[in-house]
């Protein structure tokens, strides 16, 4: 076990080192100067070189990165060239939305997609199949901006339930957080409850068919008591790896909805730093999203050995 | 009996006191949207026009300021005498005035904003509001001279920018998170990506304004804009996104829509030192191959005034010169033919984000293509065009909007974007910063607006309307926007 968690935590690493590389370049490569985009149409040659300076843009490109690495090495991520203040505190800011927001999403999208998938795989090719297929086939195919459009509609602008979007802010208490985050969970988890439950059911009925089941049946536990105990904790490892790139991408991939929603989340600070080339932003948060990516990964690769006790030996 | 009478005694009493409560309860609040958010907050170095929409008089104020309908008047400055050769500028500054930390606000805060916005390691992004300034003098804490070089009937006016307010030398360090002002309202909080939250001034040198707090909030995408409008949440929304949703909000008891105008004169600015536009004739035939009210209504949904020169038609030196180049494709397709391009020529269009560029430039391309000239669309981010488009001049047409306020003198810079170089312009500008005479200046300006749209320096689209909504109950909103400003001083709720 400790051998294979070592081989995937240097794995980890370099994957760490190539990212960092790729989105400096990628970021820096890019047209567009950000002390011109602040000063904007009318400043003066003497006052952009000012403000260039005062923003440390003046190095080379390979000091600046070496600067940002080492910089991220010891926790300190910069200083945003727009907003001035610590990239380390935006992005804790920003982590305080759009965290319990994936994880909201995640704990619909699971507590919706696991029974409709053993419901639908304990009922192949039944009525109650056909229906539960043939709405995460639409959840599959609605994009989740659409979703969150009509969620706003029917629940924010006809009932009043809800607020069409912003963050009312922990500090309101958590049922107040929860409930300004309750529409965009929902929009963002539907469309991920339709791909896992498709998972949970295909992972289901591939199991069902193994001896381990008919035998488990011919002990006499009854089909729901097999399904139950045997069934469903086979099946977890396809939905576990699904469930980990879900939450990397919940957390990574919500930009669209927090802007539907004006959320201030990661998303919409990245979306906003890109467009004012905030580049130290941008890299930061990308940078800190592939780590996220990459150590849920390592996490799920762990929970596999830990579910499956064959992958541990194998290495 | 008595029972009864004082349980009615007690009613009454709760009644009254609840509907006192009410009355002491008027909104004295109000939540204004907007769809940038500002990048900091300090309006002295940086152009992002969300900082003045912020702060423009409800937490800074300059010497002179720009009321609703353009006007400039006294701000911090009560009044000014001026020399009679037009280059000093003696400052009488308001009694009485103090910052938000408590400080006095006097001669020696004006020096320094002064100095600071002219100095060598200046940030300030209009820098050349202040190229005259010789130096500045604090003759007493009331009274500041301030020394030009030469002449300029405009000094008030530059004062009134967002990019002029008087600043203290003490919180220039945090005044990008933490601004002190003198203004009718105090910066509170800023949850950053959300909102801004200022609170009433209960030391403010002038009127009280009718609202307690001001909440702006921060809504970039047009359907969440809607949304946030349609559900209430907010009250006001300063520059609505999505003028297709008009009429509907208008349609609605609700609310109200107000449609003003504002400094934004939009450009099909043209690359005059690249070929074929540094031929006179062919931008003539660009200027008569567009037409302008069908950008208006198919890029703005009918909101915005045509322009045919670079001025805003609410100024009251404006000239129509739409006539001067009227739509006609014909004319155009003879005038290519004069200039050598009987089947057309090839060149770029670069479009800007906003919805004026991006959509107008789908319908000019469709009109040059018309004449002939085929336009290929290149859509960029602001920071790419600022880069290759505005500095490195790698360009033949863009479409944007010029916001700044009276910026016709642009047109005397030959290394801004679009290249025009005309000596008789220049002189002309020379003559006019010359000149207090305001019937003179009116004349000069006219003459000004003719030559650039007579020579076609660029093609002259239209001036950008402010779209503004707001819930029915709210009083007191500028309607139009001489500068960027959401002044919450004159802002009340009707009962």
């Amino acid at each position: 076990m400790l051998r294979y968690a070592l081989k995937r935590l240097i794995s980890l690493l370099i994957s760490l080192a190539v990212a960092s590389v790729v989105i400096f370049a990628v970021i820096e490569v890019a047209p567009g100067d950000p002390a011109s985009f602040m000063l904007g149409v009318n400043a003066q040659e003497d006052t952009l070189a000012a403000l260039r300076a005062e923003l440390g843009l003046d190095g080379s490109k390979m000091q600046r990165y070496l600067n940002w690495v080492g910089g991220m090495l010891v926790g300190d991520f910069g200083t945003s060239y727009t907003y001035r203040t610590p990239v380390s505190q935006m992005i804790a800011d920003r982590l305080w939305v759009s965290l319990p927001l994936a994880l909201y999403a995640l704990t619909l999208s699971t507590v919706i997609a696991f029974p409709a998938g053993i419901y639908a795989a304990a009922r192949r090719g039944k009525p109650g199949d056909l229906v539960v297929m043939g709405s995460t086939q639409l959840g599959i195919a609605v994009p989740n901006f659409w979703f969150a459009m009509m969620l706003v509609l029917i629940f924010a602008i006809n009932l009043r339930w809800f607020n069409a979007g912003g963050f009312v802010g922990w500090s309101n208490g958590m049922w107040a957080g929860l409930h300004s985050l309750t529409l965009p969970a929902i929009a963002l988890a539907l469309p991920q409850a339709a791909i896992l439950a498709r998972v949970m059911r295909s992972a289901l009925l591939d199991i069902l068919g193994e001896d381990f089941m008919r035998t488990a049946r011919a002990k006499g536990l009854s089909r729901r008591q097999a399904l139950w105990r045997h069934g469903v904790r086979n099946a977890l490892i396809p939905v576990l790896t699904i469930i980990g790139l879900q939450f990397s991408f919940l957390l990574a991939g919500s930009i669209i909805i927090e802007q539907v929603f004006y959320l201030p989340g990661l998303g919409r600070l990245v979306f906003q730093a890109i467009s004012a080339r905030d580049l130290i932003v941008v890299e930061s948060v990308v940078m800190l999203l592939v780590f996220a990516v990459i150590t849920v990964n390592f996490l799920v690769d762990l929970a596999y050995a830990a579910v499956d006790p064959r992958l541990r030996s194998r290495t | 009996m008595t029972k009864f009478m004082f349980r009615t005694f007690a009613t009454t009493l709760a009644v009254g006191a609840s509907l006192l409560a009410t009355q002491a309860l008027a909104k004295s609040d109000i939540t204004i949207a907007m769809q940038l958010e500002p990048p900091h907050l300090d309006p002295t170095s940086a152009a992002a026009q969300a900082i003045d929409s912020v702060v423009y008089t409800n937490i800074f104020e300059g010497l002179t300021r720009f009321m609703g309908d353009g006007s400039v008047v006294p701000g911090l400055a009560e009044s000014w005498e001026i020399s009679d050769d037009g280059t000093v500028y003696t400052f009488k500054l308001r009694d009485g005035v103090t910052f938000h930390d408590g400080t006095t606000m006097d001669a020696e805060d004006v020096k320094f904003t002064l100095d600071r916005a002219t100095a060598e390691d200046s940030a300030n992004a209009q820098k050349a509001l202040f190229a005259g300034i010789e130096s500045v003098e604090a003759l007493d804490p009331l009274t500041v001279k301030v020394t030009l070089s030469e002449p300029n009937g405009n000094f008030p006016f530059n004062l009134a920018w967002g990019d002029a307010v008087i600043v203290a030398p003490d919180s220039i360090e945090n005044i990008k998170t933490n601004p002190i002002g003198t203004g009718a309202f105090s910066f509170d909080n800023w949850v950053q990506g959300d909102s801004i939250t200022l609170n009433r001034n209960p030391n403010y040198w002038g009127d009280q304004p009718a609202l307690e707090t001001a909440t702006f909030k921060f809504i970039s995408d047009p359907t969440a804009a809607f949304a946030a409008m349609m559900a209430e949440d907010v009250d006001v929304f300063d520059n609505f996104p999505a003028p297709e949703n008009l009429p509907q909000f208008d349609a609605d008891p609700r609310f109200q829509v107000l449609v003003g105008t504002t400094e934004g004169e939009t450009i099909l600015s043209t690359n005059n030192k690249q070929s074929p536009f540094d031929d006179i004739l062919v931008r003539q035939a660009v200027a008569h191959a567009i037409d302008r009210q069908a950008i208006i209504d198919g890029a703005m949904f009918g909101y915005g005034t045509p322009i045919g020169t670079h001025f805003a038609p609410h100024h009251p030196a404006y000239v129509d010169l739409t006539g001067e180049s009227a739509y006609d494709p014909e004319q155009a397709k003879a005038l290519l033919a004069e200039a050598g391009f009987e089947n057309g020529f090839e060149t770029t269009l670069h479009l800007p984000p906003p919805s004026y560029a991006r959509r107008g430039g789908e319908i000019v391309a469709a009109q040059l293509a018309e004449v002939g000239i085929t336009a290929e669309i290149i859509n960029v981010e602001w920071a790419q065009w600022l880069e290759s488009v505005f500095r490195g001049k790698d360009f033949g047409l863009t479409i944007v909007s010029h916001t700044e306020p009276m910026d016709i003198g642009i047109y005397a810079r030959p290394d801004y974007y679009f290249q025009y170089e005309s000596t008789d312009f220049q002189a002309l500008m020379d003559t006019l910063n010359a000149t207090t005479d305001p019937d003179e200046r009116s004349r000069l300006l006219g003459e000004a607006q003719r030559l650039i749209s007579t020579d076609y320096v660029n093609g002259y689209l239209f001036q950008l309307a402010k779209l503004g909504v707001a819930k029915a109950g709210v009083q007191g909103l500028w309607a139009n926007a001489p500068t960027a400003a959401i002044d919450l001083t004159q802002i009340s709720w009707s009962e």
